[in-house]
């Protein structure tokens, strides 16, 4: 007469099942019935196949430059090892993939492309960006409607899907023409960091180089520092640092919700 | 929500669709989604739900609550699921008989209980938690399963009508599963139809599997990534005519078609279940 199973037996069950579904070096657990043996772990491999099949396919839906950039056989390989490290913590799979970069950082085998992890971020971002809250961006035609000794002290609000990705490794151009090259451009001699703004004004995810300095005025927005004080600030640490440029440049990839008057910080 | 719409047969919502659906407005009597899909902020998603909520009736189907969870079932998930049940007001929503998490690690796949005493007391008070927090009546579906367990006390058709009774929760007879399942442990899919507690079932589901051929063994594997195979229209049938219609889904995930593909199928859905005659003449 086997145990009788009650809840503690059930959680011991699924504590060994979950370890072999993941750890394909850990044998079949005790517990399932025996059919032939060859049969007992080829059963089990359907398991097994279903969910490490199904988050690396998630993986390469969700990282499709990376991707590319590895190949696919690598890709699997590589999102195999991530799955046994870093299994979801959320059945909500959408929410799956943000230790990716971090992880591609210390992957051995893929360091000779030491761009990976923040091409990994860009499109993480993207991933964000697509599931972020809905809000109409703001028109800088309502900056340009202020007087012009009001602008100083505007608190500029960030769009909720915006995120800014700044990179020693030019990003956006090699996200670019993954993404929409049927031959990828080779990377030129000398490459320069790039910084890369994810936007999603409406429906449509956007990604952009943002002009130099304006990721400093971002983090300065950010911090709720209004737009007189956070230029200045920008201005002082970035050369060649423009305000017009990097204002427009946020406004029309929809990175502003809204303006408000503040009192000054 | 017209009643007689969600008699007919229905489609599984897939994001390649969604703009051709709103511009064409099939003729289909609802469609079902992945409550999982809609638990982010905003975006498309959300966007074209909307849209598709406001010409069909909705159907929505949970692959994440884990209610076989021996640890319980993730407090902030429900919370969730009624969030979206809250939003979309869906005609029925349901879940599976299955557990995929534990100890907080997401599984991503439907995974076997054993059919025991203990276990249907902890999915009973599951069942019971969740339709409580989201104030409605459940449908829970029948797995397809790829292996059984030692010291199981009962068959799947008697847990599930068992649970039925003591949770008041309906079932969602998935008649692929039945095939799978049947191959895959071989007992006769009639035998299981023919001991399933029908009088609870509010919903069917129709899919597409694959067929495993390795080392001298047959197993079936239930992918949704291709047209229903015929034996499951035959059972299908008989079920509709034997015990009366109920709103059917094709669910067709992977390898997604174009539309006209699986607008045939529900088609063919549709057409079975107003042979049946269970329909009233007004639906078809």
């Amino acid at each position: 007469m086997p145990e009788q199973p009650d809840g503690a037996a059930l959680a011991d069950l699924q504590h060994r099942f979950t370890g072999a579904v993941l750890q394909s070096r850990l044998s079949v657990p005790a517990g399932i019935r025996r059919e032939v043996r060859s049969t007992h772990e080829r059963r089990f491999g359907v398991y097994r196949n279903n969910v490490k099949a199904s988050l690396a396919a998630a993986l390469a839906a969700r990282f499709p430059v990376v991707a590319r950039l590895v190949g696919d056989e690598f890709f699997t390989a590589m999102a195999l090892v991530f799955i046994e490290r870093h299994p979801p913590r959320s059945p909500v799979l959408a929410e799956y993939g943000a230790a990716f970069a971090t992880f591609l950082e210390r992957f051995d085998p893929a360091a000779s492309l030491p761009y990976l992890p923040d091409i990994a971020r860009l499109e993480w971002a993207r991933h964000v960006a697509f599931h972020s809250a809905d809000t109409d961006p703001a028109d800088l035609a309502q900056l340009a409607e202020l007087p012009p000794e009001a602008l100083g002290s505007v608190r500029i609000g960030l769009h909720p899907a915006m995120a800014v990705i700044a990179s020693p490794w030019p990003i956006v151009s090699v996200w670019t023409t993954n993404t929409y090259d049927a031959t990828p451009e080779a990377p030129a001699a000398d490459w320069t960091g790039e910084t890369a703004l994810v936007t999603r004004p409406h429906l449509d995810v956007l990604v952009q180089r943002l002009p130099p300095g304006t990721d400093l005025l971002v983090a300065a927005l950010a911090q709720e520092i209004a737009l007189g004080a956070a230029a200045d600030a920008v201005s002082r640490t970035q050369e060649g640092f423009d305000l017009a440029t990097a204002l427009s440049t946020l406004f029309s990839a929809g990175a502003v919700a809204i303006l408000s008057q503040g009192s000054s910080s | 929500m017209t009643a007689d719409r969600l008699l007919r047969a229905g489609a599984g919502l897939k994001s390649e669709h969604q703009r051709h659906i709103l511009e064409a407005r099939p003729d289909i009597g609802w469609f079902e989604v992945h409550a999982e899909n809609y638990m982010g902020a905003g975006g498309p998603p959300h966007h074209f739900l909307e849209r598709v909520r406001a010409l069909y009736p909705l159907s929505v189907h949970g692959v994440g609550l884990s209610i076989g969870s021996a640890d319980g079932m993730a407090p902030g998930h429900l919370a969730r699921l009624k969030t979206v049940v809250e939003r979309y007001q869906p005609a029925i929503v349901s879940e599976h008989l299955a557990w995929s998490t534990h100890d907080g690690t997401f599984l991503n796949d439907l995974l076997p209980l054993p059919y025991t005493e203990a276990t249907l007391s902890l999915v009973t008070r599951h069942v019971d938690e969740a339709q409580t927090v989201l104030g409605r009546r459940l449908l829970i579906e029948n797995p397809s399963t790829y292996l059984r367990f030692d010291g199981e006390e009962m068959p799947e058709t008697d847990f599930l009508r068992a649970l039925a009774r003591r949770s008041g929760c309906g079932l969602l007879l998935d008649i692929n599963n039945v095939v799978v399942s049947a191959a895959n442990h071989g007992f006769d899919p009639h035998t299981y139809l023919a001991s399933f507690p029908h009088e609870h079932v509010g919903e069917i589901h129709l899919a597409g599997h694959a067929v495993l051929k390795s080392g001298g063994e047959t197993l079936l594997v239930d992918t949704h990534d291709r047209t229903v195979s015929p034996q499951v229209w035959s059972l299908f049938r008989d079920v509709i005519a034997r015990r009366g219609a109920h709103p059917t889904l094709i669910e067709w995930d992977s390898d997604v078609p174009a539309w006209p593909d699986l607008k045939a199928e529900v088609r063919q859905a549709q057409s079975l279940l107003q042979t049946a005659g269970g329909l009233d003449a007004r639906a078809a």
